[in-house]
């Protein structure tokens, strides 16, 4: 339990509340990173690993005495309990989540999007979201220059410059 | 500027004062610095005493774009803040005069992707582009004598 990384444990993602519940009990106080994978490309299912990284810091010393990481396989349906009333920094990153993976959480049906805006569609860290597609609020979707031929031109003047 | 427009008699002077004004506004310059990334630090250098923008009468920020005559674009856009850049620039007073500092707002910079914008120009009219990752203060020197020549040329009425 004293390296680096720590160890890796797969859990069913309908029990995810209670191992986490149990961690936070046995001393895992911090949750480091709350974060997600798309296993597209290997055509796995359940397409989706939710990950909790979690570590067990000393408060008296600031010693990290030892990390673990929770392994969820999902897919897009609800199975997965928010973590936030154990660790409220999971609020934004189950947002986050939400925003760039489209995984839902089973308690948070009205879950806004973190990073990106509302008018976003889509999910754009799965592996099928094309790398270079772009929802610009303004400009050119492709990627074109504006017509701009304001800018501190001359412009007609009194004496017909 | 032309004489041959006879109907003008005031012409000779206009020119004049066109000049005068260039000159004032060249030596002048109040910059809003929209600074939204790493660039941010070599903005900061740079308008610091070792640089000192100062010396080339740009070393005053102002953060209001109505007070404001350049507009300093400086680190990666997004498109979530792309209509942001846009409400600023509306809202600076002529004239006005834009600069993409840094590679990513030139083009978007190695940032292809869902997120950034393509260039700034594709949402406000550029005047001057710096390109670098960050640019050197020298080329960003550079880049404000090239504009302050710009400056010194523009004629003409304003809004």
């Amino acid at each position: 339990m004293s390296d680096l990384r720590g160890e890796r444990r797969d859990v069913p993602a309908a029990s995810n509340h209670e191992e986490l519940t149990k961690l936070r009990s046995a001393g895992y106080n911090v949750l480091v990173d709350l974060t997600c994978v798309d296993y597209l490309p290997q055509g796995r299912s359940p397409r989706f690993d939710v990950i909790y990284r979690l570590m067990r810091l000393d408060p008296a010393t600031g010693d990290d005495l030892g990390r673990v990481e929770l392994h969820c396989a999902v897919d897009e349906a609800p199975v997965l309990r928010s973590a936030k009333d154990i660790w409220p920094a999971a609020d934004w990153l189950e947002r986050e989540v939400w925003d760039m993976f489209g995984v839902k959480f089973a308690d948070r049906p009205g879950i806004k999007r973190l990073l990106m805006y509302e008018e976003f569609v889509g999910h754009a860290l799965r592996k099928d979201y094309p790398i270079a597609k772009r929802q610009p609020l303004i400009g050119p979707k492709s990627g074109d220059k504006a017509d701009s031929p304001s800018f501190n031109i001359l412009r007609p003047t009194v004496t017909g410059e | 500027m032309p004489l041959e427009n006879e109907t003008v008699p005031a012409g000779v002077m206009t020119t004049q004062l066109d000049a005068a004004l260039g000159w004032a506004r060249k030596y002048s310059i109040f910059q809003y610095p929209f600074v939204t990334a790493c660039c941010g630090m070599e903005f900061m250098s740079v308008a610091a005493s070792h640089y000192d923008l100062d010396r080339f009468g740009a070393g005053f920020p102002r953060f209001s774009p109505r007070q404001a005559d350049v507009l300093l674009v400086v680190g990666t856009v997004s498109h979530k803040i792309a209509p942001v850049l846009r409400r600023i620039y509306d809202q600076m007073a002529e004239p006005k005069w834009v600069v993409a500092f840094g590679v990513c707002t030139c083009t978007g910079g190695f940032y292809n992707n869902y997120s950034t914008v393509q260039g700034i120009d594709t949402i406000i009219p550029v005047d001057l582009y710096i390109p670098g990752c960050p640019p050197r203060p020298e080329t960003v020197i550079q880049g404000l004598t090239m504009l302050q020549e710009k400056i010194q040329k523009t004629r003409g009425q304003f809004r």
